[in-house]
């Protein structure tokens, strides 16, 4: 492995954590980490709860200290981005006009969010959430002289969500305009959907389902002022934040011939149709034993997996990427967690205290569990994942009976 | 400051100062320990930075809270009575100093 280069574009959680899983493997030869951001590699889901309160500091917020990399001999190049990749001389050109050859290139491009395609998207005040930098903007304006603002948010997903439950602990009056007919309805059961979202509106969260933005409209200083909905209803804001998901980074695959398709393509190994790059992370579409299909999943979870996957295939030990997905999310005192794919299932069995706020909604597709969402119940959540990393034959009939505790059914089973 | 001692399974072991505020599984991922994963970044969401304590160390520990309690019960490798989550085992001026923990086989 010595004389060998990785070279690694994206330095966010999947990026950063591929360097450090090729040291701590065993990897000698060079590392070489391009950012486009001024930060080092930091976490991000704070962004939208702590961080935007001043709970979680800056330094708190980095993956790593800034010493971690010279100390792992792992190049970290700041502010730079890949604008050109030339995989017949196995080169990438960086916007500073720096070369690297590469051995092996990890493509770990991440994500941008999308944007609201009506008129005064761009008007000021207009907002997204994705990097640091977001959130440093959301958090001056949100502390304001301590004025209490009307904020509107475009979109009810995770990040939509966390975003009202930060604002609303602020003491912001918050409305959330989502399309569909109920919130996260892309990520979660109708069950989990409809609980929190009564949780957000107990909390004073004005939530319009089934309702589209067509037009944001200025004040009289040029800042956005309204959102005007498609029933004509002008919702006031004097700041808006956009969730309405993102777009996968793909330019650089795109334009070295690399198989695309909302993400860049890759094999079980999570190589992309040339042998010697790879694509991890947000950026990524990969075939999931979990699925049944390839998807390209945006968690923390799926990155550190997928980039110490690849970091054992550069050091000789491939094996496919099987790990079981998990995400979580915090809204209040609420803690959300899912383990599995819960999307498409047809079948879903509740099991805990609904009144409580402590339940898990067990999503089984043709009498096979498939995903557990656990609200409070973490050692569902955790148990879940172990189950489902074996192949459980947990069925909806067993999690339906008094008396079901998954606690109980794993001392069983060990 | 605190001397914080990281059993691998294989028998080794790394033994690193980490310096207050941090957590033992942040003294972990500032010197690249493998075997400690820390998923969730120490919110005590993921459990992959289960730890089991060596009891023999004579280190009194933080006591534990109910999250800690639940999400420990789904651990990749199996709970113990020494089992803790590193995120949550936090160095406070000398507390913890001389901590020897053992790394599970497994994380997720």
């Amino acid at each position: 492995m010595a004389g060998r280069s990785v070279v690694i574009i994206g330095a966010g959680q999947a990026g950063s954590d591929t360097a450090a899983a090729l040291r701590a493997q065993g990897f000698t030869g060079s590392i070489t980490l391009v950012g486009d951001e001024r930060h080092p590699p930091y976490q991000r889901p704070p962004l939208s709860k702590g961080y935007l309160t001043g709970a979680t500091l800056r330094e708190d917020l980095l993956l790593r200290p800034e010493t971690f990399y010279p100390a792992q001999d792992i190049e970290l190049l700041c502010g730079d981005e890949a604008v050109g990749l030339d995989r017949e001389i196995r080169s990438v050109t960086l916007r500073s006009g720096r070369e690297l050859r590469y051995d092996t290139l990890v493509l770990a491009t991440g994500a941008r969010p999308r944007r609201l395609p009506v008129p005064g998207a761009d008007l000021p005040g207009v907002l997204t959430l994705r990097g640091a930098d977001d959130s440093d903007t959301l958090r001056a304006r949100l502390a304001d002289g301590g004025r209490t603002l009307d904020l509107a948010v475009v979109g009810a997903g995770f990040i939509g969500l966390e975003l009202a439950a930060t604002a609303r602990k602020l003491g912001h009056r918050v409305t959330v305009v989502e399309a569909l007919p109920r919130a996260l309805q892309r990520a979660l059961s109708p069950e989990m959907s409809a609980h929190l979202s009564t949780e957000h509106q107990r909390r004073g969260v004005r939530l319009l389902l089934r309702r589209e933005v067509t037009e944001l409209l200025a004040g009289a200083t040029g800042e956005v002022r309204a959102l005007r909905l498609n029933d004509g209803e002008l919702v006031p804001a004097d700041l808006v934040v956009v969730g309405i998901g993102v777009l996968p980074n793909v330019d650089l695959a795109v334009g070295a011939g690399l198989a695309v398709g909302d993400g860049i393509l890759v094999d079980e190994h999570l190589r992309t149709s040339d042998p010697d790059i790879h694509a991890i992370g947000d950026c990524a579409r990969f075939p999931s034993p979990h699925a049944g299909r390839p998807v390209r999943l945006e968690s923390v979870q799926n990155a550190t997996d997928q980039a110490r996957t690849v970091a054992a295939a550069v050091c000789g030990a491939g094996e496919p990427y099987t790990a079981v997905p998990w995400f979580w999310s915090e809204q209040y005192e609420l803690r959300l967690q899912i383990a599995g794919l819960t999307a498409g299932h047809d079948q879903a069995v509740v099991a805990g205290d609904v009144e409580q706020g402590r339940f898990s909604v067990f999503c089984f597709r043709e009498g096979r569990l498939t995903g557990v969402e656990s609200l409070n119940r973490a050692a569902d959540h955790g148990i879940s994942r172990r189950l489902l990393a074996a192949g459980t034959d947990l069925t909806p009939e067993q999690v339906a009976r008094p008396g079901f505790d998954l606690k109980h059914l794993a001392r069983q089973a060990t | 400051m605190a001397k914080i001692t990281y059993k691998h399974p294989d028998g080794t072991e790394t033994v690193v100062d980490v310096p207050a505020p941090n957590t033992v599984m942040r003294g972990a991922k500032i010197n690249n320990i493998v075997g400690i994963e820390a998923q969730c970044g120490g919110s005590a969401q993921c459990g992959t930075c289960h730890v089991y304590v060596d009891e023999t160390c004579g280190v009194a520990l933080p006591e534990m809270h109910e999250d800690e309690d639940e999400v420990l019960y789904g651990t990749a490798s199996p709970r113990r009575d020494s089992s803790r989550l590193s995120c949550q085992l936090r160095i406070t001026d000398d507390a913890l100093d001389g901590l020897v923990v053992h790394l599970p086989e497994r994380q997720s």
